[in-house]
């Protein structure tokens, strides 16, 4: 591990861990300064306009990241049909939300909305990065106000299509394209192919799906793999498959609205992505 | 905590009385990782559950184990559970990294659950850095054992026959010559804080460890299988020591995809 110019350079481990950290002894300062970090890392889940917690719920849609929760605002989403029953405010490095439910589609937060004609439906979209060490207080706090019984859960999320494995190069595979995982209890049709090995799925996408699978909910994630980070129409219009589930067939709305929100969405990533003035 | 798979096998599902529990500590190369990979992949163990806990990143797929279309759509988590009754033979898989001050709740968690579910005795597969080796270190073979006090009543006599040598303790200050001697296993993440609380909660444990460095650690992983082998014989032991291993499809693009075409 020496370099050409003689030093010695330490190899960074893929098993992640850093033991001297470990080995050190706790002093009461590092205590406070640790307890101190973690309440500020705590999440809450603001629920309104809850008959009862638990809560009865049959069908939980969750839209992680930015083209993910577009999709639901394009397809499902309106201000007639549903209404916002929670929020969740949490800090991290990456991200700060608030308790305000007014929000742009760049903007960091996670929000949950309710079908007014059945309450048991539930809609959740979260744009914000959840950090490794929230996302189990996350399923904690979300899945903990809900009855378990009964419950469907389908999760919509994205990530790059370099982390995509395969025997090809993922320079001439057709991006974007969308890869499902389901639970055992799932038994319903996915609408595209399963997601082959050795590829994974992290972060809290990882977090739902791995919660449902031990507590045998069914739950079906439906991963984007895509090539553009930014908020982008052609990644939101890969999900559109879905619109033809079990799930989501009953919810989607007019064409027409669709298209104008659709339109807003590339007004608002082209003025966004100028950086001259 | 330990969530069975099937819920109406009762208690039953969780009692894994006499049984041994073979994990992998995740350490410098993931050898422990990877080996246990081949424990299970080989002896074609059923998963019997999941550890569900909060130290551990999440992640999920589809199963790593898969031979065939049929079976290669069950989902895994980050730390899976299973077994293979013929030979009394338990096995925690860990598939992510440890979160931030989270290691020693695991360990609390997992030693308890070892004392709750009545296992007799518990194997860690870990590795230690290559580089730390001191200079007698350097030769000889790179596997250790160790053994808490409890485990060496029972079956030090056999290390002895085996030829194993056990994991040295190094010179808490080094350079100064009569300071006490401690354990020391850097990159073994857990196994050393894991090894420690056996000790003193009077649990059967013993850490196998290869030294080595990252890289591709597949060499690694067999020659630590095979040393579990020469004491557990979980397989009939052959003369070429990798045949008798089956490696699992997961272990496939481990180092990236193929080349894009146009880069020639």
């Amino acid at each position: 591990m020496a370099t050409f110019f003689g030093e010695v350079v330490v190899a960074p481990s893929r098993a992640g861990l850093d033991e001297e950290e470990e080995e050190r002894e706790e002093t009461p300062e590092d205590r406070e300064i640790r307890r101190e970090l973690e309440k500020k890392r705590e999440i809450d889940v603001l629920w309104s306009g809850m008959a009862q917690e638990p809560f009865v719920c049959s069908r939980f849609v969750v839209a992680i990241g930015r083209n993910a929760a577009a999709f639901l605002s394009s397809f499902i989403l309106d201000s007639v049909c549903w209404e916002v029953v929670g929020v969740v405010k949490l800090w991290n490095e990456w991200c700060r939300t608030s308790s305000t439910t007014n929000v742009l589609p760049t903007d960091s937060f996670c929000l949950f909305y309710r079908l007014i004609s059945d309450p048991t439906v539930l809609l959740c979209q979260c744009s914000c990065y959840v950090a490794e060490d929230q996302q189990y207080q996350w399923l904690e706090k979300v899945f903990g106000s809900m009855q378990k019984e009964g419950l469907q859960v389908t999760i919509l999320s994205t990530c790059p299509v370099a982390d995509y494995k395969t025997q090809e190069s993922t320079l001439t595979l057709a991006s974007p394209f969308l890869k499902a995982l389901k639970t055992k209890e799932f038994q319903e049709q996915v609408c595209c192919p399963l997601l082959e090995q050795p590829n994974i799925v992290r972060d809290l996408p990882a977090a739902v799906l791995s919660y449902c699978q031990v507590w045998q909910i069914p739950a079906v994630l439906y991963q984007c793999y895509t090539d553009v980070i930014k908020l982008d129409t052609v990644t939101i219009e890969a999900f559109k498959p879905l619109l033809s589930s079990k799930t989501l067939k009953s919810l989607v709305k007019d064409a027409s609205e669709s298209t104008k929100m659709l339109k807003k969405f590339l007004t608002a990533t082209e003025s966004h992505s100028n950086i001259y003035i | 905590m330990f969530v069975p798979c099937d819920r109406g096998g009762g208690s039953a599902a969780s009692d894994f009385k006499g049984f041994t529990l073979l994990m992998p500590a995740v350490s410098v190369g993931n050898v422990g990782q990877l080996a246990i990979d081949l424990v299970i992949s080989t002896l074609d163990m059923t998963k019997v559950g999941y550890f569900y806990t909060d130290c551990l990143v999440p992640m999920v797929g589809n199963n790593p184990y898969a031979t065939a279309e049929e079976n290669s759509t069950e989902l895994s988590i980050n730390a899976e559970v299973y077994s293979l009754p013929s030979k009394k033979l338990v096995v925690l898989q860990i598939r992510s990294p440890f979160i931030k001050n989270k290691y020693r709740p695991f360990c609390e968690a997992l030693l308890s659950w070892v004392k709750g579910s009545r296992c007799a005795r518990v194997v860690v597969l870990s590795s230690s850095h290559a580089y730390q080796r001191d200079d007698e270190q350097l030769l000889g073979t790179p596997l250790r054992y160790l053994l808490t006090p409890d485990l060496e009543k029972a079956v030090g006599g056999l290390m002895q026959e085996l030829n194993w040598k056990e994991m040295e303790k190094v010179a808490a200050y080094p350079g100064i010559s009569d300071t006490d001697k401690v354990l020391h296993i850097p990159g073994g993440g857990i196994t050393k804080l894991l090894f420690t609380e056996s000790c003193s909660k009077g649990i059967q444990m013993a850490v196998l460890l290869k030294f080595c460095s990252e890289g591709d650690n597949i060499p690694d992983a067999f020659v630590l299988v095979n040393y579990l082998n020469e004491w557990l014989q979980l397989v009939k032991s052959e003369v070429n020591s990798s045949s008798q291993w089956k490696i699992p499809s997961s272990w496939r693009l481990l180092f990236g995809n193929g080349l894009p075409p146009a880069l020639f």
